[in-house]
């Protein structure tokens, strides 16, 4: 009886160093991938801030628009978030792939998945970048030409273009990355379809007085005003 | 018509097949005057009427042509120009020109703009290797024989280069000219050429052949620009510049001055890059000096302008709150406080003092070299604060003669003058 608890024991403690024997390598090669790939982070984020400064990044974005965008939401200025972007992205990668080394199959899968996020995770934040800098710049315009214009409530206007564009983006953004794609569009389809039919009716039913007013104080009285003067600039 | 060794042949693809045949008919032109149309059919004929009287009452024993580059009309105004006459002499009492006066209209190539306009009048004007010549609107009402003899006379006979038109303005006319580009051009240059972006100039046939070496910039974008290209290149290039009196300018109604915003945003972007092509010479200038200035100047009754100061106040103050995030961008704190200031609507009028606009003016130069935010939207943002300056500046001077009017713009150009250190520390920042 006591020799065969010990045969077990043994045979047990044997598996256990043959296990041992076989992951320890693969464990320790994974602490030096996730070692080395966090210190390539860092690298990369150091790199990249060199080169965003080199080609005047935040200036750039700055005059898009995009710094002010940021600095409202309480985020970092567009380099930095780039560069901890990079970081993040980098390490996590590395450290993914450190955990494949140890070959366990459940994770197969995940991190395959992983990798083939990460690239659609780029893609969307780039078309964040573009889209809030062409909200950025169509909302100045359309502020500005309100204001010379002489219609009311430019910021009014300016601020819809902007959140229709943004809205637009984030659309685009999470429909890259594959987010509940179906629901996006049908809340989105919904959304906008209620604010156009809620205007329609509220000016086509409710607000005929108001528009005719409005069309006569800013139409009308806009050409009278017009009519009384003929200084030129040139 | 082979160049010679020392004077550069212009470059003659540029011209048309047609157009070349005209200009070697000529050979050779003492005088060209050059006239840039479009849709004129209606206007051109008593220009070029005015033209070759000029030419024939002034210049008769000169060889002279008229150049009309058309952009393209819908309407016949090459034929117009070519069927033009000068009427029953007599009647006319127009005295006969000893030689041939040549005209030439042709469709210049490329798109419609000013510079090409300006590229076919340089080119033909190096081709037939004319002594003086000159632009002309095509829709002037007031030219006379005379403006013919008042501009080229002292390129032809005084070897000045280029010479620009002092106009007769009628009281409050032309305000961006005289508030904005004329003080601003002579505190950079430190010249007082009162005209610098006029449509109506001449040049010698030297500064021709420069300007054509030069090229023209490709970024004018102002059908009213040429003149500031022109007259930035003279004036750093050494050229002897001097002014002509031409009396009142009318031209037809409908010109394209009336979109105020295209105006400025046209007139000030050509005249900010003008200044940023030629900033090695004019950041060292200091004070001013007059040029000289030929023909008669005389007074004429002219009916003053009406301004509608109400709706100019209203959109003055508008902007400057409705544009705070973007002026604050543009401007220094200072100034934009006394922008603020100046658009409270409690007060009964806008206080906008001289030293307050030109600083405004200066940041928004700064702003634009360095580009703050996009160069248009620099540019519009301006729109509201010049509604406030004119506005401001006709209410102050609203019950002021011309030589009052005349005294509170040299005024203008000497705060000008005296803060150009402060334009330049503006537009310096972070360079």
């Amino acid at each position: 009886m006591i020799e065969l608890v010990m045969q077990r024991l043994t045979q047990t403690l044997k598996s256990l160093v043959s296990a041992a024997a076989t992951y320890l390598p693969r464990v320790l090669a994974m602490l030096i991938i996730v070692i080395i790939g966090w210190a390539i982070a860092f690298a990369v984020k150091a790199a990249l801030r060199r080169i965003l400064k080199i080609f005047k990044f935040d200036a750039f974005s700055e005059h898009g628009g995009v710094s002010q965008t940021l600095r409202k939401t309480g985020l970092a200025g567009p380099s930095e978030l780039l560069c901890r972007v990079a970081f993040w992205v980098v390490g996590i990668s590395i450290t993914v792939l450190g955990i494949d080394v140890l070959g366990i199959p459940a994770f197969q899968d995940i991190i395959s998945r992983f990798f083939r996020f990460v690239p659609q995770i780029f893609v969307a934040l780039l078309i964040l970048f573009v889209g809030i800098l062409v909200a950025n710049f169509l909302a100045t315009a359309a502020l500005l030409a309100a204001v010379n214009a002489d219609l009311p409530s430019p910021r009014f206007l300016s601020g819809a273009v902007r959140l229709l564009i943004v809205i637009i983006t984030i659309i685009m953004a999470l429909e890259q990355l594959d987010l509940a794609r179906i629901t996006i569009l049908i809340a989105f389809t919904i959304g906008f379809g209620a604010v156009m039919l809620g205007l329609a009716i509220a000016f086509g039913l409710g607000g005929q007085d108001a528009a005719r007013r409005f069309l006569e104080k800013y139409i009308v009285e806009r050409e009278k005003e017009k009519e009384k003067e003929d200084i030129s600039p040139l | 018509m082979a160049g010679s060794k020392d004077k550069p042949m212009a470059d003659d693809s540029l011209l048309s097949d047609e157009f070349l045949r005209q200009l070697m008919a000529v050979e050779e032109a003492d005088l060209l005057v050059g006239i840039p149309t479009l849709n004129n059919s209606k206007t051109i004929a008593h220009v070029v009427q005015a033209v070759e009287l000029g030419f024939a009452k002034f210049f008769p024993r000169e060889r002279t042509v008229v150049v009309a580059a058309d952009g393209g009309s819908h309407d016949d105004t090459e034929e117009v120009v070519r069927n033009a006459n000068l009427g029953d002499p007599h009647r006319m009492r127009a005295p006969q020109s000893l030689r041939t006066m040549h005209r030439i209209a042709t469709r210049y190539p490329g798109p419609v703009n000013s510079r090409n306009v300006l590229r076919t009048i340089l080119a033909a004007a190096d081709l037939v290797r004319a002594k003086a010549c000159a632009v002309i609107s095509p829709d002037l009402l007031s030219i006379t024989p005379d403006w013919i003899e008042s501009l080229l006379r002292p390129i032809y006979m005084e070897k000045y280069d280029l010479v620009t038109p002092l106009y007769l303005r009628r009281k409050f006319d032309g305000l961006l000219i005289s508030n904005l580009v004329y003080p601003m051009v002579r505190a950079a240059y430190g010249l007082r050429l009162r005209e610098p972006m006029a449509a109506e100039f001449a040049f010698s046939g030297k500064l021709a052949s420069h300007l054509l070496e030069q090229g023209i910039a490709a970024d004018q974008q102002s059908p009213h620009s040429v003149g500031i290209w022109v007259t930035s290149r003279a004036i750093c290039g050494g050229f002897g510049v001097g002014q002509c009196f031409l009396g009142p300018k009318v031209q037809a109604p409908g010109n394209s001055s009336s979109d105020i915003v295209a105006t400025i945003s046209g007139v000030v972007g050509d005249l900010f890059r003008s200044l940023e092509r030629e900033e090695e010479f004019w950041i060292r200038e200091t004070g001013s000096r007059p040029l000289p200035a030929f023909g008669l100047p005389y007074d004429v009754n002219l009916e003053p302008l009406r301004v509608n100061r109400k709706q100019m106040i209203q959109m003055f103050r508008t902007g400057v709150v409705e544009l705070k995030d973007i002026l604050k961008t543009i401007l220094r704190e200072g100034t934009f406080a006394g922008l603020e200031g100046a658009a409270d609507p409690r007060a009964e009028s806008i206080p906008f003092p001289d030293e307050l606009w030109v600083k405004t003016i200066y940041d928004f130069a700064g702003a634009f070299h360095r580009s703050v935010i996009h160069r248009d939207h620099i540019l519009q943002a301006l729109v509201p604060l010049y509604r406030g300056r004119v506005a401001a500046f006709t209410q102050e001077l609203a019950g002021a003669d011309e030589t009052q009017v005349d005294a509170a713009i040299e005024n203008l150009c000497l705060a000008y003058e005296q803060l150009k250190p402060y334009w330049i520390e503006s537009w310096k920042i972070h360079q």
